[in-house]
């Protein structure tokens, strides 16, 4: 192979593979610049505090933004705790070889491949036909539905479920910074495990704790597939007033807007508003995981 | 000496191991409780095995057809679902029209509508994504690798739907125009789409795989006298290939699954035909779209769920398989040591 030929190419295969790298950058900036342009004049503070109007074709995104908010409140207050307590017994109780954890791998593993919709699926048999309709049967037995029909709590805890894979990997990932050392010490002082768990462990990986939370918190808000049958609602004329209340949500409003609204063309500035606030907020919970993520990187190298 | 007995660490223990176990039993639920509501439309559990069958190897369809359709024909008697005509052969034709004097509920051209989309997408996200792995592990300068990750996370951050609505207002105006198209929603706009969504786990898994491989590589192909790019194209890319096909798989699992951008830009008709730009109904948009309309317990209901199966299993095998592939990778890299 002649020096020239070799030249030409090695600028091939070096130029080839920058100009991919270059276009996710290129689709990531359009996206991100049609929908802030194509947004921006409708968002408004009417917009963002003000309820739907005159048949959805006028009005704010406020229930939306409330529905979202309580969805992913109640979806970390159930699935945060339990990530966490798996990622401590992954990391400090289990051992390696344990069938027990290693069948907890493998389900972890597995929830985080399963589709959305399949978990929506899920949310619909288990919590809504079986929980809640169990509920119904046993408790009020009138007939009517009480909790066997879709409703925020079991939105939210289909969420959960989503999201737990999310909230066990970067706590785990978290729990593996706090060095060896600092244990070793605290057990040679005398504390027990849990005490050290309790006083050693946690403290030194909250950060990364914090970042797997915000990671959920950000999947669950931008995910609707789970929810389509779940719980959300088209429009509801007031907030949701109790667990067993359907609520809207910004991401199924997009959906809904987008492809059943009776003018659609007619309401793109609110699509468009709609679609832009939940990229910023999503955008800004990944934000600030990133930034928490990059700090706790620096500790570990100083 | 002997532990003494303390009653806070035995709670502990007992509640974080109680709690850890509670993930594995919810995939335990999720399998019953997805395959459950499936049951009523079959009469033995066996002709369960023999229809989804059916659905991943159409090709061998008429075949296995037959003895499913036996099996059918010989419980029909006793099954309600069969009065209502779901058979093996009414699963396994190619009309999806649920609601109908006589629904028809055949899979075919649902399946056929997943496997386009997903076929589309991988083949745009599958070069990208792994290119631009090569360019960030092999080639990139430093702040070239420091400004591309985080533009990774934003795009894995899009929330589908965001990506969705991209695809519906944007993207299929613009591909319709640019070929001259008849349809402004189908499988083509759905596939570059869903690509968006797929990109990104193509990109970190393969990133992975290629930083992955061993530094005594590239240095004694360096030492010999090969460049930086014949390295990287004849070392580093074929040792880090289990790792590249891991991440692809992964990438059509979730493509298979994925919901909200094919419900808003494929155009969800169930069509049977092999054009990608005509309009395509998926598996996943099957259900997002109609599972709201459903009667609890009736046929089309169940068949939903039986979807929903199809959809897990099919995502469950391909993890399972890209699974088998990295922990390949990881043994050949100690072996390698």
């Amino acid at each position: 192979m002649t020096i020239t030929k070799r030249k030409i190419l090695g600028t091939i295969a070096y130029t080839v593979p920058a100009f991919f790298a270059l276009v996710i950058v290129a689709i990531v900036l359009f996206v991100m610049t049609y929908i802030v342009i194509g947004g921006w004049d409708s968002l408004t503070m009417d917009f963002l505090l003000g309820s739907p109007e005159e048949g959805m074709t006028k009005g704010g995104i406020f229930p939306a933004i409330f529905g979202t908010f309580l969805l992913v409140v109640i979806m970390s207050l159930a699935g945060v705790p339990v990530g966490t307590f798996t990622a401590i017994y992954l990391s400090e109780y289990a051992s390696q070889k344990s069938i027990l954890a290693r069948l907890i791998r493998f389900a972890v593993n597995t929830l985080a491949g399963v589709p959305a919709i399949v978990f929506g699926l899920f949310g619909l048999g288990f919590f809504i036909q079986f929980v809640g309709a169990g509920v119904d049967k046993t408790l009020y037995n009138d007939g009517m539905l009480h909790w066997g029909q879709p409703n925020i709590l079991w939105a939210s805890l289909t969420m959960a479920l989503l999201t737990l894979p999310v909230v066990i990997v970067a706590v785990e990932e978290a729990i593996k910074t706090v060095p060896r050392e600092l244990r070793e010490a605290s057990l040679a002082l005398g504390a027990t495990k849990w005490q050290t768990i309790r006083k050693v462990v946690i403290p030194n990986s909250i950060t990364g704790m914090l970042t797997g939370g915000i990671l959920a918190v950000s999947r669950g808000a931008g995910e609707v597939a789970p929810i389509l049958f779940t719980g959300a609602a088209y429009f509801l004329p007031h907030l949701p007033s109790g667990l067993s209340d359907q609520f809207m949500e910004l991401g199924y409003h997009i959906y809904i807007m987008a492809t059943q609204s009776p003018d659609v063309e007619a309401t793109r500035g609110i699509q468009y508003a709609t679609t832009l606030v939940l990229l910023l907020l999503t955008f800004a919970l990944n934000f600030s995981a990133i930034f928490l993520r990059y700090r706790l990187r620096k500790r570990i190298i100083t | 000496m002997k532990k003494r007995f303390r009653l806070s660490e035995f709670l502990a223990e007992k509640l974080i191991t109680a709690t850890a176990f509670m993930s594995f039993t919810f995939i335990v639920l999720i399998f019953i409780f997805v395959f459950r509501e499936t049951l009523p439309i079959f009469s033995a559990p066996d002709e369960i095995a023999a229809t989804e069958e059916l659905g991943e190897q159409e090709t061998y369809g008429n075949i296995v057809l037959t003895d499913a359709e036996r099996a059918v024909e010989e419980k029909q008697n006793k099954s309600i679902a069969a009065e209502e005509g779901v058979t093996a052969k009414n699963l396994a034709g190619d009309r999806w029209q649920p609601i109908s004097g006589k629904p028809k509920y055949g899979l075919l051209p649902l399946i056929i509508g997943s496997l386009k989309v997903s076929l589309i997408a991988v083949l745009l996200a599958a070069p990208i994504g792994i290119l631009a792995a090569l360019f960030t592990a092999a080639f990139a300068p430093k702040w070239a690798k420091e400004a591309l990750k985080p533009m990774i996370e934003i795009l894995a951050g899009f929330p589908s739907v965001v990506i969705g609505f991209f695809a519906l207002v944007v993207l299929a105006t613009f591909i319709q125009d640019f070929f001259g198209l008849e349809y402004r929603l189908n499988a083509f706009v759905g596939g570059v789409a869903l690509s968006l969504a797929v990109i990104p786990i193509i990109f970190t898994i393969s990133e992975d795989a290629i930083s992955a491989v061993p530094k005594s590589l590239t240095e004694a192909s360096l030492a010999l006298g090969a460049t930086k790019w014949q390295t990287a194209l004849k070392v580093v890319l074929p040792a880090a290939t289990p790792g590249i096909f891991a991440s692809v798989i992964l990438g059509v699992g979730r493509a298979f699954g994925e919901t909200m951008i094919v419900l808003m830009a494929t155009g969800n008709a169930a069509l049977t035909s092999a054009d990608p730009f005509e309009p395509v109904r998926t598996m996943s948009a099957t259900i997002g779209a109609e599972m709201a309309e459903v009667v609890f317990g009736e046929t089309h209901y169940n068949v939903l769920f039986l979807i929903g199966s199809i959809l897990f299993l099919f995502t469950f095998t391909l993890n399972a398989i890209a699974e088998i592939f990295v922990r390949q990778r990881l043994m050949k890299k100690f072996s390698g040591n």
